[in-house]
């Protein structure tokens, strides 16, 4: 069997990138750096599929794996943040021995079925795609393999409403809207226009930094309540105290302001 | 059986012919689409800058060349001088992978879009069309999935929150919008019978899919304006929430490639809508009958093509000029619960149709307007629009229903008079304003009596 020139070329350009991205995702530190590696070696097997004629398969392979189930992965990593440091724990007593007894007998399964497989005389892509690439898998899915296909599918639709049924919670009252926040806020009858915004200053703004009340004491509602439990909350005394420097510099401080500073000097 | 097989048969495969097409003239015509994409994107951003300009009553960039032509080629070089700046937090291969993906992958769907008709080039007879394949329409699904990963990575990699959310809402947006793009366009596959951009515009050579699949169309206009992060769906870059989205801490030439790819992905999702809808490279209906054809086809086709492209990218610009940012919570509303739903309804009626004109519903046929239906298909359409009443009559009535207990609870609410305390106050929940008739006549303008007291007031 020959293979041409173009496509040799690509197989020792896009298989090298397929291998480095399995090896990523097996050795990187970062758990997003691992997600991306598999999503490459995803994509590059989906163009291996479209350079040996399966284009609907390579095209799905793509479409469904990287781009659709390889990107919850990612999701899920980037918002819980999992670290390699987490997955060296060992939560049940036993577990890796019984992991890797499992593997290896999986392996030894597979392996005894693969090697038994009789392969009957090929019948060349000509033939396979005779009324077109797509027509021939439909054939195949929805007349050949109907019943595995449609069992298949059944199965998956369990596991994901059961995944479904074990994540959710029954609300016991209803959800409040924006429109019920602020009812009951003006009923209450305070923080009626919402709590106060955190400090924005003359040469600085940040959220971890309190507003000022009128009469120069922080705002302490202006606060993240997560912030102040992480005790992440700035100090206004600097950045007034600079504000008052640059007032006094351009002749603009009030005369209160004044007459302190007056009694500091003397 | 027989039937479906001889049907497939014909239609699987693309009917452009790359035959006569050697490899250089495949490298020079990448080459050509790679620089229409980028003149193109060039032209729209003035475009874009003019036309909203023209919507707001104000010129718009008119300095820079004629016209303000050369505006964007100033602002790309300035663009380009610009320091780039990579923050501490970042993580350093991704924050420079990802602005690469997001630009690249813009281009590649463009190979399957048919811009023309079969033309001579450089001696060889050959499509104006990269390349087809059985399953062209889905590689740009599939090329829009990868593409993804740009934006996900560019948020993460930032170490920055703006970003990181940013990019998680961009990516949700663009993945649930996917879904209902591939339904819509299932209609079109099914009409067609086949997923090859060039049999798809050849199919339409009696009737635009815009007509029968015209569900389709507004649902992909509707998924396309939310799958190229654009007004009014712009949430990944929301400014008043998220400052810039997931381009936050991105500047420079970095910067430029995602403005880059935004603008090409928005040509690529048009050109798509083109094809599939508007015939393509097709003659308008009026034009196509001139001379037997001859403003049909070939290098012509080129034209219609950039036309109906440019009107897409009209219609971009348009609702940048007149719609508002929507919440985040209606627009994914929008997409789970209104659009994927219907779409799924939409598609099984097309299937219905589309069986009843194969035939595989019966074969007798009624002459109706000097073409013949299949007696099955009328059928099909009269139960479907007669479905279609009742879920209107239904839900006319629970409408009315509610707008009464509305009402009702209304009628329950206090009466208040706003001017009791001399000054006009609002009803606080429970009450209800009584308006006095009076504050309806004193809104009138009043008859001028004394000319000195306007005078005063200018």
């Amino acid at each position: 069997m020959t293979v041409g020139g173009a496509e040799s070329a690509l197989f020792w350009i896009a298989g090298p990138l397929a291998v480095a991205g399995a090896l990523a995702l097996l050795f990187a530190r970062k758990a997003v750096h691992a997600a991306v590696g598999m999503a490459t070696a995803m994509i590059v097997l989906g163009i291996f599929y479209i350079a040996q004629q399966a284009e609907f398969l390579g095209v799905i392979q793509i479409f469904v794996y990287s781009g659709a189930v390889m990107m919850l992965f990612l999701f899920v990593i980037m918002l819980i943040g999992v670290d390699s440091s987490d997955s060296l724990v060992e939560t049940i007593r036993g577990q890796r021995w019984a992991g890797l007894l499992l593997a290896a007998g999986l392996a030894a399964i597979t392996i005894a079925g693969i090697g038994k497989a009789a392969f009957g005389t090929p019948r060349g892509l000509a033939e396979a795609n005779k009324d077109g690439n797509v027509s021939g898998a439909a054939r195949l899915i929805f007349g050949d393999y109907v019943w595995a296909f449609e069992a298949t599918s059944a199965l998956l639709i369990t596991a994901a409403l059961g995944a479904m049924l074990l994540a959710h919670r029954e609300r016991l009252t209803p959800k409040a809207t924006q429109a019920d926040w602020s009812r009951e806020r003006i009923r209450s009858g305070e923080n009626v226009a919402g709590l106060p915004a955190p400090g924005v200053y003359a040469r600085h703004n940040a959220v971890d930094t309190p507003a000022l009340l009128p009469d120069g004491s922080p705002a302490e509602l202006s606060i993240s309540r997560v912030l102040r439990a992480r005790g992440q909350v700035g100090t206004t005394g600097a950045l007034t105290q600079v504000t008052q420097e640059i007032e006094h510099e351009v002749g603009d401080e009030s005369d209160e302001q004044a007459t302190t500073r007056k009694d500091d000097d003397a | 059986m027989s039937t479906l097989a001889a049907l497939a048969a014909t239609t699987d495969n693309p009917v452009a012919d790359f035959g006569d097409t050697p490899w250089w003239l495949s490298l020079v015509k990448a080459l050509l689409v790679f620089v229409f994409l980028l003149i193109n994107t060039l032209l729209v951003i003035w475009f874009e800058r003019r036309v909203i300009g023209r919507m707001q009553q104000r010129p718009g960039p008119n300095r820079a060349g004629p016209f303000g032509l050369l505006q964007t080629l100033a602002d790309g070089v300035k663009l380009a001088l610009k320091e780039d700046i990579v923050p501490k937090a970042a993580d350093k291969i991704m924050f420079w992978a990802a602005p690469a993906i997001a630009g690249a992958m813009a281009f590649v769907s463009f190979a399957i879009i048919p811009m023309g008709g079969t033309v001579w080039m450089f001696g060889h007879k050959t499509p104006l069309q990269l390349t087809d394949t059985p399953i062209a329409t889905l590689l740009v699904l599939a090329v829009a999935g990868v593409g993804v990963y740009g934006i996900v990575l560019a948020g993460w990699s930032s170490g920055s929150t703006y970003p990181l959310l940013g990019g998680l809402r961009s990516s949700a947006q663009v993945i649930s919008y996917e879904i209902a793009m591939g339904l819509a366009l299932v209609a079109v596959f099914l009409y067609a019978g086949s997923m090859s951009t060039s049999q798809i515009v050849f199919a339409q050579n009696d009737l635009w899919y815009i007509v029968p699949a015209f569900f389709s169309f507004v649902v992909y206009v509707i998924t396309m304006v939310g799958e190229t992060n654009r007004l009014p769906f712009d949430l990944a870059e929301g400014e008043g929430e998220l400052t810039g989205g997931f381009h936050t801490e991105y500047s420079s030439l970095k910067f430029a490639m995602f403005f880059l790819g935004e603008y090409v992905n928005m040509f690529t999702v048009s050109a798509l809508a083109t094809t599939l809808f508007l015939g393509g490279p097709a003659a308008p209906p009026g034009i196509a009958a001139i001379g037997d054809g001859m403003l049909n086809g070939g290098w012509w086709g080129l034209l219609w093509f950039v036309v109906k492209l440019w009107l897409f990218m009209f219609f971009f610009v348009w609702l940048r000029g007149s719609l508002p940012r929507v919440r985040y919570d209606q627009f994914m509303r929008l997409g789970w619960k209104v659009l994927i739903p219907t779409t799924l309804v939409w598609v099984v009626m097309v299937a219905f149709i589309r069986a009843a004109e194969l035939g595989f519903l019966g074969d007798s046929k009624v002459s109706l307007l000097g073409r013949d239906f299949p007696r099955a298909t009328l059928f099909i359409i009269a139960c479907i629009a007669l479905a279609v009443l009742v879920a209107a009559w239904f839900y006319d009535n629970h409408q009315v229903k509610r707008r009464a207990e509305l009402e009702e609870a209304r009628a329950m609410d206090e009466e208040i008079d706003p001017f009791a305390g001399g000054h006009p106050v609002p009803p606080l929940p429970g009450q209800r304003l009584v308006e006095p008739p009076l504050a309806l006549s004193a809104a009138r303008p009043a008859p001028v009596t004394d000319s000195g007291s306007e005078e005063n007031r200018g």
